[in-house]
């Protein structure tokens, strides 16, 4: 489904991704944990070509990309993201956020794209804030309602960056159970998260990243009963 | 010398308004003038490719970097040999390029103003860099620049009175003519200074009430 090999990135003379090779199957739910600047959140917008890899390649559904890929923006359609601080856009309506990739990327009539809004809102159980702007909702609210934005393109795969981070400690469930209940959905998903509960009850495979690197992976039994890395280790140890 | 004597400010009061119209007139084209060369220079100052940056820098230099009067006289005087500008023109124009510079800056900062992850959400949409401009930038950085931009238009309307300085007929011009002609200087430039103040104030009252409205269909970010 999603193939990334030997990516690496830097930001100056500091290397934040040191060849990194992943490989993601169709339906698996991937987590990402490691302590901040370990490069989790930078590998997941390399992936989107937010930020533009040194080298590398990035393959979707078998078709590789690189930064040099002419026309990322179509490339980008097929990845849905979300972010910490959900970025919504402020001047437009909830249901207006969530059907603008519809319109002005599908190119979607505007009762189209409604429909499909409509059940996008559903599904995270936002419609009957569909008319209101971001500015009248709660944090997990709006976290919820730009899932429903990512989800409402179709894309093949879903990253999650830091989703719940941002979020006041009572608002985090909900957007956790609409993650939860798009995973055993189906829907690929990579996820930087720090909540451990979640990962060891969604994540097919969790990696852990120190410096750059993958470290371990493997499955939540594995990552948490037996870590084979001193980092993990310690890293766990401090988090759980 | 004269004595003061302001019980005649009522007599010459009206006929200032043709004056004040034609201050109107320089002020109004000049914003107009200064809007266009705003948005297409505030633009090419937000663009990565320096050929469109730094003509754009270039213009905004020596604009913020010599006095209005001055680009007045060098439009109206200066270039005779290439265009014969009549003085109403002439006026607005200079007053419209040299608005245009600060414009763009207003609207740069505006640009650079809206939050990074806006940027990033429209495109992770699939958005092209044009569209995310359009469709999620610009309006948002509209919003931020309506305080900025009243701000300069007020700006723009006091500055017009340079205008008189080529003998466009606005009002400090007829005050002044009126002032050597009935030695009434202070009474004259009292009711110049009252028409100012009068257009100011609508403006700004204008301009209040933009910005309110606009906080109500959108209030804070994130």
């Amino acid at each position: 489904m999603i193939e990334v090999k030997h990516l690496n990135k830097w930001y100056g003379k500091h290397k934040v991704i040191d060849d990194i090779n992943l490989t993601v199957e169709q339906g698996e739910v991937v987590v990402v944990i490691g302590a901040s600047g370990s490069g989790k959140s930078t590998l997941l917008r390399c992936i989107n070509f937010l930020e533009k890899p040194r080298s590398g390649t990035i393959s979707i559904d078998g078709r590789e990309v690189s930064a040099k890929t002419k026309k990322l923006h179509l490339v980008r359609r097929e990845v849905g993201m979300v972010f910490q601080h959900f970025n919504l856009f402020p001047h437009m309506t909830v249901m207006g956020n969530v059907i603008e990739g519809l319109t002005q990327v599908k190119g979607m009539s505007r009762d189209e794209a409604t429909a499909i809004g409509t059940k996008m809102l559903e599904k995270v159980d936002m419609l009957e804030k569909a008319d209101v702007y971001p500015s009248m909702i709660s944090g997990g609210q709006k976290q919820r309602v730009a899932i429903a934005r990512a989800l409402a393109m179709n894309p093949k795969i879903m990253l999650f960056d830091e989703p719940t981070s941002a979020l006041d400690p009572e608002l985090v469930g909900d957007v956790l159970l609409v993650m939860k209940k798009l995973a055993k959905d189906g829907m690929t998903m990579i996820v930087v998260t720090h909540e451990m509960g979640f990962a060891r009850e969604v994540a097919d495979r969790i990696i852990y990243m120190d410096e750059g690197r993958i470290v371990e992976e493997g499955t939540p039994e594995d990552i948490y009963n037996n870590p084979q890395n001193e980092r993990t280790k310690e890293f766990l140890s401090r988090i759980l | 010398m004269s004595v003061w004597d302001f019980s005649i400010i009522p007599d010459y009061f009206t006929s200032f308004l043709p004056y004040a119209w034609m201050t109107v007139q320089v002020t109004v084209f000049g914003i107009l003038v200064g809007l266009g060369f705003g948005f297409v220079f505030g633009l090419m100052r937000v663009s990565k490719w320096a050929a469109l940056n730094y003509p754009a820098k270039f213009y905004i230099w020596i604009i913020r970097g010599t006095p209005l009067l001055l680009q007045l006289l060098l439009l109206y005087l200066g270039f005779t040999n290439i265009i014969l500008l009549d003085k109403l023109p002439a006026a607005a124009l200079a007053l419209g390029i040299h608005n245009g510079a600060y414009i763009a800056e207003i609207l740069r900062g505006a640009i650079q103003g809206v939050d990074r992850g806006q940027r990033e959400a429209g495109i992770s949409l699939g958005m092209t860099q044009a569209k995310v401009m359009r469709r999620i930038i610009i309006p948002q950085a509209f919003k931020r620049a309506v305080p900025p931009l009243s701000n300069q238009f007020i700006i723009a309307l006091k500055d017009s009175s340079l205008a008189s300085a080529i003998s466009v007929p606005e009002l400090l011009l007829h005050a002044r003519q009126l002032g050597s002609s009935t030695f009434h200087y202070m009474e004259m430039l009292l009711i110049a200074a009252i028409y100012y103040l009068i257009m100011t104030t609508i403006l700004t009252f204008f301009a209040n009430r933009i910005e309110k409205r606009l906080r109500v269909s959108e209030a804070r970010t994130v």
